[in-house]
């Protein structure tokens, strides 16, 4: 459609109030992040002092990872391992789960409980199943174990996974499955061939959101760990409750935990905008 | 369809069946049990006393607790609907700029990947009454500072304003999903229609939106029902009892006091609670689809 000159300016004028009120919220999300940055190579006194000029230092990135009294090197590995490991079981239990729900004639009504059941595990605080699994856990010996987080990350975070993978594997037309089947492909080669391939975005953006959920988790890590096996959010909540904050090494020690979600924006934003929406809109 | 052999169709749901059975169904059911009993810890051995509807009972006296659902719901209220009006306005926006949107989409979302406890962190040393950067501004301009977490006045709406700026991300994608999906054919009737800008958003696109706004309202409130890391960061439910929100009563019965029945009565209770409020919510919003 072209446009007359008048209906143009109006485009032009709308065009720039739009952008102003984004950048507006860009910067409304981004400050504080560049605030806690600049605050994380302030010494203490420094911050302290309010100082908007300041020579930055490494000093509190030092403190926080290579300081004897410092657990924080520990705690980021714990969060790497917790982590890493249940979100592979996660895609790993949701993926043969959703095709066997989705692709193997379950009645309906299974496949109705497992929905419902990933919808409704949401209502219930993470404070509850917090106490619920540690009760469990102290009763079989694995309070402060990583094999009880990990069992609970797994537990917490599978509804949602599965509920992603529904909406992509509404999404794969069966027929190609079937000109497989009819082709003589077994179900390792179909999985391996047709269905993995096909599912690949859905996983990587299962795998993402999940990794980024389960890193930020914090009642449940709280209540099943202690300090050797504390995860990061953990790790960053005890700076907050010693009776001398160091805030600067809060800054530092925040920083270095944002960098996983900082990776995942930068490499799969586009995976993450799906999951997202796919998860809650389908 | 494929046929394989029934063997593959149960092996692959068995992992998800026992993770579903043993690690949430189990502890709801104990959850349950529990809020009838009183849990004592001898040297490591669990001991259970029954005490029939009296944890429940308890409640009524429980001043954390009435504080906690008056504060969480305040919370939900506000800022879920704080949250839904600005994620509509960016989506929109967005939405209006097309392809051009592309990178403010980017950074907008990055609050929703950053653990609660950093935003906590965050927020803790903006708001800091001596040197936040709040207080620094204020007293640049010649105002007075002010103690936004230490005063029982601001705690709460300070809590809130995290809230809104941690989760906002989150409606606005939802919603953004929604406005793209919108038939383009309706607004382009509008307009040849001569409405205005104004009378296209509301006759037009608002009503088609209502679905889904009331699903991300939803989908919001339930996750604002749960606040606790920034709460845990940021006041601690202090100061008094002015943010005092319900997971964080939870955790102080249950954890700090150590009272494993009355903590899982409490649990009990507000799941039960939740439950209807959604039932009730979804049966509205079902009515309202059909009556349109």
């Amino acid at each position: 459609m072209s446009k007359t000159p008048s209906q143009f300016a109006q485009y032009r004028r709308t065009s720039l109030y739009l952008n102003g009120f984004l950048l507006l919220a860009v910067f409304a999300t981004l400050a504080p992040f560049v605030y806690i940055a600049l605050s994380s190579f302030k010494t203490q006194i420094s911050l302290l002092m309010g100082d908007v000029w300041f020579s930055p230092t490494l000093y509190n990135y030092n403190e926080v990872l290579f300081d004897r009294t410092s657990d924080y090197l520990q705690n980021f590995a714990n969060s790497v391992l917790v982590t890493s490991i249940s979100t592979f079981f996660v895609v790993l239990i949701s993926f043969f789960a959703g095709y066997s729900l989705f692709r193997m004639r379950w009645p309906n009504y299974v496949v109705n409980l497992f929905l419902i059941w990933s919808m409704a595990f949401n209502l219930i605080p993470s404070v509850s199943l917090a106490s619920a699994w540690y009760g469990m856990a102290r009763e079989v010996g694995l309070a402060n174990d990583y094999v009880a987080l990990i069992l609970a990350h797994i537990t917490l975070h599978l509804p949602m996974a599965l509920w992603l993978l529904a909406s992509f594997f509404r999404e794969i037309p069966k027929e190609l499955e079937e000109a497989a089947y009819i082709d003589g492909a077994g179900f390792v080669t179909l999985v391996r061939r047709v269905i993995a391939p096909l599912m690949a975005p859905g996983l990587v953006a299962t795998a993402i959101l999940i990794y980024v959920f389960s890193w930020n988790e914090f009642p449940v890590a709280l209540a099943l760990t202690n300090n050797e096996t504390g995860t990061v959010p953990v790790a960053i909540a005890k700076y907050a409750q010693e009776e001398e904050i160091k805030y600067t090494q809060m800054a530092a020690a925040s920083v270095l935990s944002a960098l996983p979600a900082l990776f995942a924006l930068l490499f799969g934003q586009r995976f993450i905008v799906r999951g997202i929406t796919a998860g809650a809109v389908k | 369809m494929p046929h394989f052999s029934p063997l593959g169709k149960y092996l692959s749901l068995t992992p998800a069946i026992l993770f579903f059975a043993v690690l949430a169904l189990l502890p709801v059911i104990n959850l349950f049990i529990t809020s009838f009993q009183e849990v004592t810890w001898q040297a490591g051995a669990k001991e259970t006393t029954w005490v029939g509807f009296k944890n429940f009972a308890a409640m009524k006296d429980d001043t954390l607790f009435k504080a906690g659902i008056v504060n969480t719901a305040i919370l939900v209220v506000v800022a879920t609907s704080a949250q839904v009006a600005i994620g509509l306005a960016l989506a929109l926006a967005c939405s209006n700029l097309g392809e051009k949107s592309r990178p403010y989409r980017a950074l907008l979302i990055l609050p929703i990947l950053i653990p609660g406890i950093v935003i906590g962190a965050i927020w803790r040393l903006m708001y800091n009454a001596e040197f936040g950067i709040f207080n620094l501004v204020l007293e640049s301009i010649g105002l007075p500072g002010h103690d936004w977490l230490g005063s029982s006045t601001t705690a709460l709406a300070s809590v809130i304003v995290v809230d809104i700026w941690h989760w906002t991300p989150f409606s606005f994608l939802l919603l953004l999903a929604a406005v793209e999906s919108l038939p383009k054919d309706v607004s382009e009737a509008a307009k040849i229609d001569g409405a205005t800008a104004w009378q296209e958003f509301r006759y037009v696109t608002l009503p088609l939106l209502y679905p889904a706004l009331a699903m991300t309202f939803l989908f919001r409130a339930v996750i604002a029902f749960k606040v606790f890391d920034e709460v845990f960061l940021l006041t601690s439910g202090g100061p008094g009892t002015s943010t005092e929100v319900i997971s964080f009563t939870i955790f102080q019965r249950f954890f700090l006091q150590d009272k494993a029945g009355y903590g899982s009565a409490l649990s009990v209770s507000i799941i039960f609670v939740v439950s209807i409020i959604i039932v009730i919510a979804l049966n509205a919003s079902r009515k309202k689809g059909e009556a349109l």
